[in-house]
């Protein structure tokens, strides 16, 4: 039991893997997840006698975009270092790194958690490659070096977080910028985005860091993020309230049976010896250099979703959820502003676009997204274009087809593409808005479900939905369901039948009964009705 | 003609004039190697069957009319240089049986140019070393005494030289590794200015101040390989895109108004006095072709072999990390963990200098020690570049010995503790600075050790970063007058 009320301190180390051509110190492609070992390599990334690195431009300027997007400094001056140790998947016995002068210096950026805005201190990124990969097998440990050598951007907060909700949020930011700014793929899944978490706890209210602070490794999704800090944020506290001496230490988070383990204490931590890389001069900054790569940023996720919601007046959460799919987002993006044409082109309201704006939104991140995730795919994939998306929630909005055609055009769209007007009548899906046609369908599902009648004058409202769905089904959903319920609607105000129900029965042809709005329930003579 | 002993640009002229073929130099030269090596010990790897293939694709390149300044000619490349398919040692049992995957710049250089590789040359291992005595393979003897060192640590490049069993050598310095064996053996040998030549794919040593040079029988043949090396590397970022000036086309007879400046801290006690004569007479020579001689001071010469003391054993332990016995070179055979692969392979792998040294600079390198030594090193570097920038100021080269004796028994430099010690002190702080050098042949003295032999001492000039073209000038003027450089070994 915790009776003091503790607050986590958490600070958070995040490799990107930078998406380039070429690996960070060669020319060797930077495809690591090829299936096959030892491919993508060369004599610099594996570390044969006399090899040397040459510094990846590229690299260097997307870890200056990745800067730039999270508020840093980026000094005139950086260099590499080399940071010494054996391991068999480090083919060089060192890891060219960058120690005391990174690429990007100190910055910040604000996060929302819990719909409280916080700001989160930068303490630095450095560019440095990767190492290989080791694959037991067989009693055996096979190295494969196609992973050896690509560009990683190491970012390191402050610790700012006060929670593991916190970090979370920081790291989805993160990702976020990442993938607007094109630098990256950031899957954590596939580890192209990998962090470590630093966490100790201290009394709330307490000024100043606590003595102690955890690593937990291993950390290899949003939620282990959350749920490992969750766990050690708990344990720390019960330990501390128990009464025990917490020490650095680095502790893996074991994601199957949710606790983290120990892996080892500060008094085994590694030297690194870290010195200046010899064979990599000096990088100058120069100003005119990082001034042009901040001019050609692109909007960022914070960005985007201030400007969705003002201009186009979505939600906060419909917002987060398109920028959260920087794919999503701009396709949506493109389907508005082929909207907006037709607005230009039809000189219809203004206003009118918050209303489209809206459908878009709620056809995108509802039906359409549902089958890209069935589909594991990318917004950029799917076969129906921005165009033909924009000329489907045209169709929906003038009724000329139903909500439930428009899903069934959707799916034939994803499956096949094309435009979505002959789709709807390729599948007799134009929707029918002529009321007679409607009817001819009402007589027959009213002579077909004779109980269903009597519930209904019998004032059963439920009983109508049914008679509704059965319309639509005779109809094969092109029905105008507007005008269906408007059918079964209409209620004499003297006598109180639906109008729908009776007049069938009259001798009237339906024809000339037309669009009417009598009532012919016999024995009432009158003509008035109300909806 | 004496083709042995001939320079390269008389055998390009023979080559030109069908005097004789590649083919026949090639075998000339390896017949050479054949009898002569199993005394010297020069080469580690002979390359007989690919020298005679080059040799023949050499001289159909030449029938076809194809022009270029070392086509056809033999050469040799200290064992640092990686040559695809060819086994690259270092001197090292480590790397005893490794073969590069790919060629050094240089050596794909001269492939470019169609010179022909003769073999791999004996070395200090992993280039550690003044004596070529730290090579798992022996040490070379010097032609002009066998019983004495050839200096180091390109021992086996100036060796193969000096005999006569190549024209010119590929080979490197990091600390006189260049100098002080050409002067010890008596042919030519340039250190270029740090990063005026590739290091790409010569196994590293210290890689701030590594600098790959060659080795030849006279400075105008330094510079037909020098114009061939010299240039940007994409693969080396610590080359230079200054553009490699036609050096050769402006050597001159006289160095009227040259202002060399001799350094006193050069002159140090515990020089051999024939050392100490020879070179003053090598200055009074140059001053008859029309150089202002003048006496300049470097105060902080004697503080450049402590900065080295930590700089080059701080990168050689970073550097050597790779032989681990995971990819390639030595593994051992008796591990029972991952350690032991380590331990045993680089244990068993590595000599007892590689070992010193990358315990040194393990040491230099560890938290609490970085700052009060590596970084306190660098510090110091800085001003001896400083001081080095300050007197070219003054004058446009230094003379100076390339090395305070000449060549001792072998075994004998253990006896002598001081030796080491100022040696260091001519070659070391110029090539923490990155200076460019030469030493040419100036003469001929006796050892200290008081035997009856005449052992060759060389003259050394240093030029200012980036400054080859006087540097050249000066030592080509130099052998215009004199013909120290033309007196081969006896017997050989």
């Amino acid at each position: 039991m915790v009776s003091n009320d503790y607050e986590s301190i958490i600070g958070l180390e995040i490799h990107v893997q930078l998406k380039t051509k070429s690996k960070m110190f060669c020319s060797s492609p930077n495809n690591p997840d090829v299936a096959e070992p030892n491919v993508n390599i060369c004599e610099v990334c594996t570390g044969q006698p006399g090899s040397m690195p040459v510094a990846n431009e590229e690299a260097i300027k997307k870890g200056i975009m990745v800067g730039l997007a999270l508020g840093c400094e980026i000094p005139e001056y950086s260099k590499f270092d080399r940071k010494n140790y054996f391991y068999p998947d480090l083919p060089k016995g060192y890891q060219i790194s960058q120690y005391d002068q990174p690429v990007c210096g100190k910055g910040q950026v604000e996060i929302e958690s819990n719909g409280e805005k916080r700001v989160i201190r930068i303490t630095r990124a450095h560019l440095e490659e990767d190492a290989g990969k080791l694959v037991h097998q067989d009693n055996a440990t096979l190295v494969d070096l196609n992973r050896s050598g690509v560009p990683l951007l190491e970012t390191v907060t402050e610790p700012d977080f006060r929670s593991p909700q916190e970090a979370k949020a920081f790291l989805q930011n993160l990702r976020n910028i990442v993938r607007y700014l094109g630098v990256s793929d950031a899957d954590m899944e596939k580890g192209h985005m990998r962090c470590d978490a630093n966490i100790s706890m201290r009394v709330r209210g307490e000024k100043g860091l606590p003595d102690y602070k955890v690593e937990i490794k291993n950390l290899n999704s949003f939620k282990a993020v959350e749920a490992g800090l969750a766990y050690e944020a708990r344990r720390q506290a019960e330990a501390l309230e128990a009464g025990e001496r917490l020490i650095n230490e680095t502790r893996g988070w074991d994601d199957a049976k949710g606790v983290t383990v120990s892996q080892r204490s500060k008094e085994e931590a590694h030297d690194y010896r870290y010195f200046p890389e010899p064979d990599l001069p000096i990088l100058r900054l120069s100003r005119e250099y990082v001034r042009k790569i901040a001019d050609e940023l692109p909007e960022l996720p914070a960005q985007k979703s201030e400007r969705f919601m003002g201009e186009f007046g979505l939600s906060k959460g419909d917002a987060e959820v398109l920028i959260n799919d920087k794919g999503l987002a701009s396709y949506f993006e493109e389907v508005v502003s082929e909207l907006m044409e037709w607005f230009e082109a039809e000189k219809l309201p203004h206003e009118d676009v918050k209303k489209f704006a809206k459908m878009a939104n709620n056809w995108i991140t509802g039906d359409y997204q549902a089958f890209l995730k069935e589909g594991g795919m990318e917004a950029g994939d799917s076969k129906i274009t921005a165009e033909n998306m924009a000329e489907l929630i045209k169709m929906i909005d003038r009724g000329e087809i139903s909500v439930t055609a428009g899903k069934k055009v959707l799916s034939v769209m994803f499956e096949k593409g094309g435009d979505p007007s002959n789709i709807a009548e390729d599948e007799n899906l134009i929707q029918v808005n002529d009321k007679v046609k409607i009817s001819e369908a009402v007589n027959v599902v009213i002579s077909e479900n004779p109980a269903a009648v009597k519930d209904v004058l019998g004032g059963k409202k439920q009983a109508a939905g049914f008679l509704v769905g059965k319309v639509m089904e005779k109809t094969k959903g092109t029905a105008n369901p507007k005008l269906i319920s408007e059918l079964f609607n209409k209620v004499c105000k003297k006598c109180g039948h639906i109008w729908a129900m009776h007049w069938p029965f009259k001798e009237v042809p339906i024809a000339e009964r037309g669009e009417k709005d009598w009532c012919d329930v016999e024995g009432c003579d009158c003509d008035d009705f109300q909806e | 003609m004496d083709i042995a002993f001939s320079s390269i640009k008389e055998l390009r002229e023979g080559l030109d004039s069908k005097k004789f073929s590649s083919v026949e130099l090639t075998k000339e030269f390896l017949a050479r190697v054949k009898k002569l090596d199993p005394k010297l010990k020069s080469f580690i790897t002979v390359t007989e069957d690919q020298a005679l293939a080059d040799a023949k694709a050499a001289d159909e390149a030449i029938a076809k009319g194809e022009q270029q300044i070392l086509i056809g000619i033999p050469y040799v490349a200290k064992d640092l240089f990686c040559t695809k398919g060819i086994k690259t040692t270092a001197a090292s049992k480590i790397l005893e049986n490794f073969k590069p995957v790919y060629d050094a710049t240089v050596v794909a250089k001269m492939k470019q140019q169609k010179a022909v590789l003769l073999g791999k040359t004996n070395m200090d291992q992993f280039a550690h070393g003044s004596s070529t005595e730290t090579s798992c393979f022996g040490p070379s003897h010097n032609p002009h005494a066998l019983d004495r060192i050839p200096g180091g640590s390109s021992g086996g490049s100036t060796v193969a030289v000096a005999a006569g069993l190549a024209p010119f050598a590929l080979a490197t310095e990091t600390g006189g590794s260049i100098r002080q064996p050409a002067s010890l053996c008596g042919v030519s040998g340039w250190k270029p200015t740090y990063g005026r030549v590739s290091r790409y794919g010569v196994i590293a040593m210290t890689s701030s101040t590594d600098s790959i040079g060659s080795v030849a029988r006279s400075v105008e043949d330094l510079v037909l390989t020098a114009e061939v090396m010299a240039g940007f590397d994409p693969h080396d970022s610590t080359t230079s895109k200054v553009p490699v000036k036609k050096w050769g086309e402006n050597l001159p007879k006289k160095l009227d108004g040259l202002k060399i400046g001799v350094p006193k801290e050069y002159f140090v006690e515990g020089m051999e006095k024939d050392v100490e004569a020879r070179v003053k007479e090598a200055i009074e020579e140059v001053r008859k072709l029309g150089a202002k001689i003048q006496s300049v001071s470097l105060p902080l010469t004697a503080y450049g072999s402590m900065v080295y003391a930590i700089v080059a054993p701080s990168e050689i332990s970073s550097n050597l990390s790779r032989y681990d016995g995971i990819r390639f070179g030595h593994v051992t055979r008796d591990a029972k963990d991952l350690y032991e692969i380590y331990s045993k392979s680089r244990g068993e792998g590595f000599g007892d200098e590689a070992k010193r040294r990358i315990m040194t600079g393990t040491y230099a390198l560890s938290a609490g020690y970085r700052d009060a030594y590596y970084l306190k090193a660098q510090k110091v570097r800085r001003l001896l570049v400083e001081e080095f920038e300050k007197v070219f100021s003054e004058v446009d080269l230094l003379l100076c010995p390339s090395s305070p004796n000449v060549a001792v028994k072998i075994g004998g430099a253990a006896d002598n503790p001081l030796f080491g010690y100022i040696a260091d002190q001519l070659n070391i702080p110029g090539a923490l600075a990155g200076l460019p050098a030469l030493s040419v042949p100036c003469g001929f003295g006796k050892p200290a050790d008081g035997e009856s032999v005449d052992l060759p001492v060389g003259l050394q000039i240093i030029g200012p970063q980036w400054g080859e073209e006087k540097v050249f000038q000066a030592g080509y003027a130099y052998q215009q007058v004199t013909e120290w450089h033309k007196i081969k070994p006896k017997g050989f």
